[in-house]
């Protein structure tokens, strides 16, 4: 099966080795793994702040650059979810509604392609520690991408998991609302940070680098010892 | 008149919020109990979704029809002996009900809890006469008591907690008791009575219009609301323009979402109808009987894109689940519509000029749309309405219009985008210690304040990639 791979502006300056470890997963079930270069982002910073001219630039640049891949697959829930927006950004708009239909329809997150498209429940791997998982927004809400996840995680060996309490709450990041609301956001993370404690977790496993970066830069600035880590960094421990 | 609440900036109100720890302890314990109690009842009913959905038809197909519904219970109310009218402003509505009170040289106004008449701030109109305006829903009055607008539509005292009260109580009305509940919602009750009873006219609110017969339903937790329909001789009912149902059919479902959404009730303790003025065989109701219903704004809302903002049902179910609104409260958002629903009616009632950084007011989490029992994407609306405010409006800040000019750029040409990834942790060299960024410049500089930003990695993921096919091809 032939996977493109799109790996979101984020991983790709901030976290490579998540782009590294979904590549490793991915090859792991038998996926021919290509990286179109021409992507760059899905618009979602431009798009949600309501610069919807500018975004679509950026759209049509992932559209061009996904053209002739059979499958997408990303690791982050939230930049996916961006990308099954796109036909109705272009309804009507006769030069791009197809592609945009065919590009969501193509696309998926990490786990979901896993668990929906490779029917994998078990990756095989295995971790030892206390795990506790951040449901992004984007990832459950607008992606519907609520089990797949839980269900992976669970299965990795040697795991303890411990349900985050109120976990389908938001962690404040938002894009640009984190810059923009800065204050609001801060007091949603320190929220968020003080539920991860509650669990008494080692590790904090999250779809989404922004989450990720935003609860992981609060824990940090606190003194916390809990280590936040990428879904697919997790998926990718090996027995 | 406006639906503003006060006059301080926005920034100003959102500090207010955060820094008030006895608000936010009380809001945010309501909301964890209103939306546990909601899962309750949606398990309950166990096809919740099924609900909703038809619950959006509902009001779909109703404001898709209002013109014909509306017409529909004028004539039903002016058959039953009502007088019926349209208040396309705020003033016009207050005038209306004002030349009502003057004609019955009315001294004492008994009201039921109303978003609507807060809306266009009939309680000052009315006292502009002379008249006293008492409240018989005990959050309403507690507000009044204070001088203090709501910070929620359904309780909208919630920012309130019992001891604060308490003090109210003592402070306006000589009370020496406990800040025990009970004791302070009878006190209220004993005083509230002595009103009742002496008021000569009574106005409520309207939680559905019921179209095909005329009738006003109202749905309460205290009761109090039979004070007000059925013992003053004059009854006026303000309704917003929207508030209506074909048939008790509708109604039913409908009262079943919002009791449910609202509070996590099957039903509330009271729901109370009444229709149009009392008839010769009839022993209760009011000679005199008067329905205003007030556009104020909604119908420049039909036929445009927020449409279906106006299928709200007030259940407030989207003010539980929103996280901005736990931590800033309901007066941040500066209107009497605060939280999500508010910050999509809010700029489309009042204008974006006054109102323009709600629609950022939200992390686009979606908690809202989510909880909503109408189906509302609220948060898509929100989005809407950052479209407008930037393109048409043209009310965005100088430096995000420019950085997003940049990331149109960044973001389309692939050649641009692969040098920034090659230059970012460069670039940030300067602010960044041990990998971390503390203290980062620019658009960073509020996030870093509270916390830590990464570096970005040594090498891009596109880097890594092209080193590894080299090397694989080798
Ligand atoms: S928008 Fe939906 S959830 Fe919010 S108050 Fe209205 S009906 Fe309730």
């Amino acid at each position: 099966m032939k996977v493109s791979l799109f790996i979101t502006c984020l991983c790709d300056i901030f976290s490579a080795d998540v782009g590294k470890d979904t590549v490793e997963i991915l090859e792991r079930f038998g996926c021919e793994v290509d990286f179109p270069e021409l992507q760059t982002c899905c618009g979602q910073p431009a798009y949600n702040s309501g610069y919807l001219t500018e975004s679509k630039q950026a759209m049509k640049q992932m559209m061009r650059a996904f053209k002739h891949s059979e499958y997408v697959v990303g690791p982050s829930g939230s930049c996916v979810g961006m990308l099954k927006e796109y036909p109705n950004i272009f309804k009507n708009d006769p030069e791009w509604e197809d592609e945009a239909i065919k590009l969501a329809n193509k696309s998926y997150e990490l786990t979901q392609f896993l668990v929906e498209v490779l029917e994998i429940v078990d990756v095989g791997s295995a971790f030892k520690g206390r795990v506790t998982y951040h449901p992004s927004c984007h990832m459950s809400r607008i992606l519907g991408v609520n089990e797949a996840p839980i269900t992976l995680l669970k299965n990795i060996e040697g795991i303890e998991y411990i349900e985050l309490p109120i976990k389908e709450d938001c962690c404040g990041f938002g894009g640009t609302f984190s810059i923009k609301n800065a204050a609001i956001s801060e007091e949603m993370v320190k929220e968020k940070s003080q539920h991860v404690t509650e669990t008494e977790a080692e590790y904090l496993v999250g779809g989404d680098m922004g989450c990720l970066i935003n609860i992981g830069g609060m824990m940090q600035r606190e003194g916390k010892t809990v280590k936040v880590v990428h879904m697919a960094e997790i998926l990718n421990t090996t027995k | 008149m406006s639906i503003k609440i006060n006059e301080s900036p926005y920034e100003e109100r959102v500090q207010q919020g955060i820094e008030n720890d006895f608000m936010r302890l009380a809001v945010s314990s309501a909301q964890g109990r209103f939306r546990s109690r909601k899962r309750i009842q949606e398990t309950e009913l166990g096809n919740w979704e099924d609900w909703r959905q038809l619950g959006a038809e509902i009001r779909k197909h109703t404001v898709e029809n209002l013109d014909y519904y509306l017409q529909q219970l004028s004539d039903q109310v002016s058959k039953r002996g009502g007088h019926v009218f349209f208040a396309a402003t705020a003033e016009e509505a207050n005038d209306y009900i004002q030349n009502v009170i003057r004609k019955k040289e009315a001294k004492k106004v008994v009201k039921t809890k109303s978003m609507v008449t807060e809306e266009i701030g009939l309680n000052r109109a009315l006292e502009s006469l002379g008249a006293e305006v008492v409240e018989s829903d005990l959050g309403e009055w507690i507000l009044q008591l204070d001088e203090d607008p709501p910070s929620h539509i359904v309780v909208p005292a919630l920012h309130k907690n019992k001891e604060q009260i308490r003090e109210t109580f003592a402070e306006k009305r000589g009370y020496t008791g406990s800040d025990i509940p009970e004791e302070l919602a009878d006190f209220a009750r004993s005083q509230l009575r002595e009103e009742f009873l002496t008021a000569e006219v009574g106005i409520t609110g309207c939680n559905f219009a019921i179209a095909e017969s005329g009738t006003i339903t109202l749905v309460t937790n205290e009761g109090n609301a039979e004070m007000a329909t059925t013992l003053p001789d004059t009854l006026i009912t303000v309704m917003g323009m929207e508030r209506i149902v074909p048939t008790w059919e509708e109604m039913e479902v409908l009262v079943s979402l919002l009791t449910r959404s609202a509070v996590g009730q099957k039903l509330t303790s009271y729901i109370t109808s009444y229709t149009g003025a009392r008839l010769d065989d009839e022993i209760d109701g009011p000679d005199d009987y008067h329905l205003v219903i007030v556009d104020n704004g909604r119908s420049k809302i039909l036929g445009t894109e927020f449409q279906a903002a106006l299928h709200c049902i007030r259940c407030a179910a989207c003010i539980n689940a929103c996280p901005v609104y736990r931590h800033v409260g309901g007066h941040a958002y500066n209107s009497i519509y605060p939280g999500p629903i508010g910050a999509v009616l809010t700029p489309l009632l009042d204008g974006y000029e006054n109102h323009k950084e709600l629609p950022y007011a939200s992390s686009l989490c979606g908690a809202c749309t989510e909880a909503c029992p109408v189906k509302i994407p609220l948060h898509e609306m929100l989005i809407r309405h950052r479209q407008i405010i930037v393109e048409k409006e043209k009310q965005a800040p100088m430096v995000e219009k420019m950085a997003m000019k940049g990331f149109a750029k960044w973001s389309s040409s692939p050649a641009v985008y692969k040098l920034s990834t090659k230059m970012a942790r460069l670039a940030l060299n300067p602010w960044t210690k041990d990998d971390i960024i503390g203290n980062g410049p620019g658009p960073l500089k509020d996030w870093t304040n509270s916390r830590n930003f990464p570096a970005p990695s040594k090498q891009s993921f596109r880097s890594w990639y092209k080193e590894r096919e080299k090397s694989g091809e080798e």
